[in-house]
């Protein structure tokens, strides 16, 4: 009995033994992610971010067809660059948070592009409109934790952000540049 | 613009007599547009208006550059004879503060608008340098020196009208036809 129990965990062993090389990260470190943005507002670069967002992820760099990827935003912990600005983007012709809090990302695949560079697909919805969203990410590996970094152009009026007057790209571009930096740990 | 450098000693400089009124009509504009801009609501307007306003600050500001070198190289007429001394050096004193302050005025909207955390990016091509990071505490301050100074500007230049209409009504000197050459009587 005792053998047999045993061989069993050996074998169990062994065969985790593969994925022994492998870490999977899924605890999301919201104190040393960053999501930052820059607006252009009569051609002039205003920069901004948000302040609370979480990841929900399991991410294994040696098995990415298998990993798992989502992101949340709070979107009136936004700083667009002045307490104007923050004022006026939580509201209905902007974010429209009483309606829409949230924005969420869903991966739908995650190819490795050689290197540490892998291509981030998923979709994107904010303010009830969902679009497609492909990017290249660089994760970076320290020991027990991993950064998945990225940047990419988002256009605001595929989400209808800045409806109505603010529709003028004129004086806020349709361009916002994002820079997202996701950092997770292992398991234990 | 026109260099003309045979004057009388009793006139300015046709440049001296077109900077003069570039600078007094452009920051007469600026300082309006200033006033009329900063309690709108946030708009797509509000926001050119304010690239209006600094890219006529910057503009400005170089004019008034080229304006103070010139008034370097030539002296300005002599105040009237028979001109009461503290008037003298009421009018020196008036003219140096308003030379002060028309560099101080774009300077401050300039410095303000770094600290404030927004980079004046000149007619839209040309990115300014921001001489100050972005701080909200500084940048209120600032605010507070553009306003001031401002008024400052504001109060000395109607003092300056003031007294070049006593000149001309008054008085009936030839201070304000210096400036004004069409008033000169034949």
């Amino acid at each position: 009995m005792i053998p047999a129990l045993f061989r069993a965990a050996l074998t169990g062993l062994l065969l985790a033994a593969p994925a022994a090389h492998a870490i999977e990260y899924s605890q999301f470190q919201a104190a040393k992610s960053s999501l930052s943005f820059v607006s252009k507002q009569m051609n002039v670069p205003v920069e901004g971010r948000f302040r609370n967002f979480r990841s929900t992820l399991a991410f294994d760099p040696a098995r990415p067809a298998a990993a798992r990827a989502e992101l949340e935003i709070d979107l009136a912990s936004i700083d667009a660059g002045s307490k104007e600005a923050n004022d006026e983007v939580v509201g209905k012709a902007w974010f429209n948070v009483k309606e829409f809090p949230v924005a969420k990302f869903v991966a739908t695949s995650i190819k490795p592009l050689g290197g540490n560079r892998y291509e981030l697909a998923g979709k994107m919805s904010i303010k009830g409109r969902s679009r497609d969203l492909v990017t290249p990410v660089t994760v970076t590996t320290e020991g027990k934790s991993a950064s998945i970094d990225g940047a990419l152009v988002l256009k605001r009026a595929d989400y209808g952000i800045g409806d109505g007057v603010w529709a003028d790209f004129s004086a806020v571009a349709n361009e916002i540049q994002i820079k997202f930096r996701i950092v997770a740990s292992a398991a234990k | 613009m026109i260099l003309q450098t045979t004057h009388t000693a009793n006139s300015y400089t046709r440049t001296a007599i077109g900077l003069h009124w570039l600078v007094a009509f452009g920051l007469i504009g600026a300082f309006a547009l200033g006033i009329y801009m900063h309690e709108l609501p946030l708009s797509p307007q509000k926001l050119k208006l304010y690239s209006w306003h600094k890219w006529a600050g910057v503009s400005l500001f170089l004019v008034i550059l080229v304006r103070l070198a010139w008034r370097l190289g030539h002296p300005p007429p002599a105040a009237p004879a028979g001109m009461p001394d503290w008037q003298r050096k009421a009018a020196e004193a008036t003219h140096l503060l308003l030379y002060l302050l028309m560099v101080a005025v774009p300077l401050s909207g300039w410095l303000m608008s770094s600290a404030k955390g927004f980079q004046t990016v000149w007619f839209g091509v040309l990115p300014l340098p921001d001489l100050l990071e972005k701080n909200e505490e500084l940048g209120n301050a600032l605010q507070s020196a553009h306003k001031f100074l401002n008024l400052t500007m504001a109060g000395l230049v109607i003092a300056h009208l003031g007294a070049a209409l006593k000149h001309h009504v008054i008085d009936r000197d030839d201070v304000l036809a210096r400036m004004l050459p069409f008033l000169r009587k034949p």
